[in-house]
């Protein structure tokens, strides 16, 4: 039985809209994505599916809520798009409460149920599809939608204006530069070997680290630039309310600044889900193969300056510390050994989780699940007590955390479950331990 | 009777199976043309790659979690194929009509595998009678098609035991037989067809576009 508290949550934009909903339109948008959007990958799964439940132990909610059968990937399914299905679109509006409970805020989409099924069923396409049905029906949690309007309208995630983007790059530039003498944010710079992505919180919320990224930069000596106009934010959660046409526009424009630029290749700061958008979802939605420059993320390009020699520490982190594997860069890219490299570089005390890689679990916050915001925060923290434990265990002062969502996650779980650690990005411990030139 | 069940129903029952078979794979490839993402992702290398460590026992960290079930699971699906592959009765009956004969089961083996089958179907019920998350998905047609792959086999071995009347036993094999192959293509039983496309699928994605492992 799911959690009472949460199946009670009243989120505006779920059951306000839900309210506005007939039948028929209800029937129609369903039946319109079962059948015109969704296709072969949609029939296989639900045919292959033998409902086995071995899917269970994989989901995080599952296993932090002693074993709820609710929370396994297959009863989401099963409670969502299964009964879709078989009611052919004729569904209620209590079900489409639960269902966009279920959709947004118990499945981060991270993928890892899908390394517990036999058959590799992607459960997080299927869960994809029902926020896809939902977004088209106006059902996303309020917190999520005013996100996705923000890049409808804006081109960034946080409503950032253009003024208060070249003020914030101009701002971070001067505090980068009382840091180290000299540094600079290139804006516009065509033809320069990178250009540096940053999602809409950067300059909102958390500006010091585009400043953490430009002293790297320049100890680096790299050649990059930043988009002085719309393009530089690729964060996407209109891919994660469903939102899939303003989630194209919001890829697209990036490509285009970054084609418009000459880079060579397009560096991806801390995010994981930013990265996913850019690299996958966007330019699939919009029918590429692949994107049409390089991008390699936060991760990747600091591994890279430090086995090269580029960067050097002067003096590693003495405290304990573990990091976190995001899955959208892990599952999703496979960045695992490299994230190890940069963080036994940097610490002294590296303490791994268990399990680890592929197999960590998600921060219960990604795939837009934090930014559904403050009604669903308990029921994130209830359905993440196995990420509080894994921590503990560790007895790590630190978790590293190389992308947002999992940082803000993870920051949440440790204040919640009261485990006196925190949580650091990994440009924050560069700027700490690397060796600054002589100014 | 028993002339139907060793003469057109194995017809029946064989182009049903293949013939369905062969249906839903062309049709489900053109529905997956459709979707612009499917062949573009699919690899060769990363696909076999996936299927190679789901085909083998204890090769990826799920079957390792769980050493019975995937005990369990890999005899149960290696008996139910090569059990009737290569029963020596199925073998006889071949030759008698066609003239093809291939290596034959010694009759002990057989028998026990057809246990296997039998034990493993059992399991299958009790499990998902017993653990609730299973239970929590599990619809009438989850015991059905449990059956359904247990009815040839416990038939078969009753008649082979004679522990009925042989003939009519051995008709009700026939029809149990019969019904589980024409039920394939249109059941969850398809998974059988569906697994190397899923599975190839996955470790197409997983290593092609995203550099990972998926087991």
């Amino acid at each position: 039985m799911a959690d009472l508290q949460d199946i009670q949550i009243i989120d505006r934009g779920v059951d306000e809209n839900i309210a506005k909903l007939s039948p028929e339109r209800i029937e129609r948008t369903i039946n319109k994505v079962l059948t015109q959007e969704a296709a072969a990958r949609l029939q296989v799964y639900l045919e292959t599916c033998v409902h086995c439940g071995l899917c269970a132990e994989a989901c995080q909610s599952y296993v932090s809520r002693n074993g709820d059968p609710d929370y396994a990937p297959v009863a989401k399914v099963k409670d969502t798009i299964w009964e879709m299905v078989r009611r052919k679109g004729k569904v209620d509006a209590q079900f489409l409460h639960n269902a966009a409970r279920i959709a947004y805020i118990d499945c981060g989409a991270c993928r890892r149920c899908s390394m517990y099924c036999p058959f590799g069923i992607d459960i997080a396409y299927l869960i994809m599809t029902v926020r896809r049905i939902l977004n088209l029906l106006g059902v996303v949690p309020q917190y999520l939608q005013d996100t996705t309007n923000s890049h409808a309208a804006t081109m960034n995630q946080m409503w950032v204006q253009q003024d208060d983007w070249i003020d914030t790059l101009m701002w971070q530039e001067e505090d980068a530069r009382a840091e180290l003498a000299g540094t600079r944010i290139p804006l516009d710079k065509e033809g320069a070997e990178i250009m540096y992505s940053v999602i809409g919180p950067e300059p909102k919320i958390l500006a010091q680290l585009i400043a953490n990224m430009a002293i790297i930069f320049k100890v680096a000596g790299a050649d990059w630039t930043m988009p002085s106009t719309d393009g530089w934010d690729n964060s996407n959660m209109a891919m994660y309310s469903g939102d899939f046409e303003t989630m194209g526009r919001v890829e697209r424009l990036h490509w285009e600044k970054a084609m418009q630029l000459k880079v060579k290749r397009v560096v991806m700061g801390e995010c994981g889900h930013a990265y996913r958008g850019a690299v996958y979802d966007g330019p699939r939605w919009l029918g590429w193969t692949k994107p049409p420059i390089p991008m390699v993320h936060a991760v990747e390009y600091y591994y890279e300056l430090l086995k090269s020699g580029r960067l050097k520490i002067a003096r590693k982190i003495e405290e304990p510390v573990t990091v976190q594997d995001p899955c959208n860069i892990v599952r999703g890219r496979g960045l695992h050994d490299k994230l190890r490299y940069v963080v036994n570089a940097l610490c002294e005390d590296f303490r791994d989780m268990e399990p680890r890689f592929e197999h960590n679990y998600c921060c219960q916050a990604g795939g837009g699940l934090i930014n559904c915001g403050p009604p669903w925060k308990v029921s994130r923290m209830k359905s993440n007590k196995v990420k509080a434990e894994q921590i503990a265990d560790t007895g790590a002062h630190i978790v590293i955390t190389p992308c947002h969502n999992c940082h803000s996650g993870i920051e949440d779980i440790i204040g919640y479950y009261k485990l006196g650690a925190h949580v650091s990005f990994i440009s924050e411990m560069l700027v700490k331990t690397i060796e600054m030139p002589e100014a | 009777m028993i002339e139907f069940v060793t003469g057109p129903l194995v017809w029946i029952a064989f182009i049903g199976f293949f013939g369905g078979l062969a249906w839903r794979l062309v049709t489900m490839a053109r529905l997956a043309y459709r979707e612009r993402v499917v062949f573009p992702t699919l690899s060769a290398k990363y696909g076999a790659r996936s299927l190679l460590h789901w085909l083998i026992p204890f090769a990826g960290r799920k079957m390792r979690l769980h050493p019975v079930y995937t005990l369990i699971s890999f005899a149960f699906h290696f008996c139910l194929v090569a059990t009737p592959l290569f029963a020596a009765g199925h073998v006889l009956l071949v030759q008698q009509s066609w003239g093809l004969r291939w290596w034959t089961l010694p009759e002990g083996i057989a028998n026990r595998m057809t246990l296997v089958v039998i034990a493993a179907c059992l399991f299958f019920i009790i499990r998902r009678l017993l653990r609730p998350e299973v239970r929590n998905v599990s619809y009438p047609s989850d015991f059905l098609l449990a059956l359904v792959v247990l009815a040839p086999f416990a038939s078969g071995y009753a008649a082979h035991q004679q522990w009925f009347a042989y003939v009519p036993t051995l008709i009700v094999h026939g029809f149990a037989g019969a019904l589980c192959l024409l039920l394939v293509p249109w059941t969850r039983l398809v998974h059988l067809l569906w697994f190397t496309f899923t599975r190839a699928y996955m470790g197409s994605e997983f290593g092609k576009v995203r550099h990972a492992r998926d087991w």
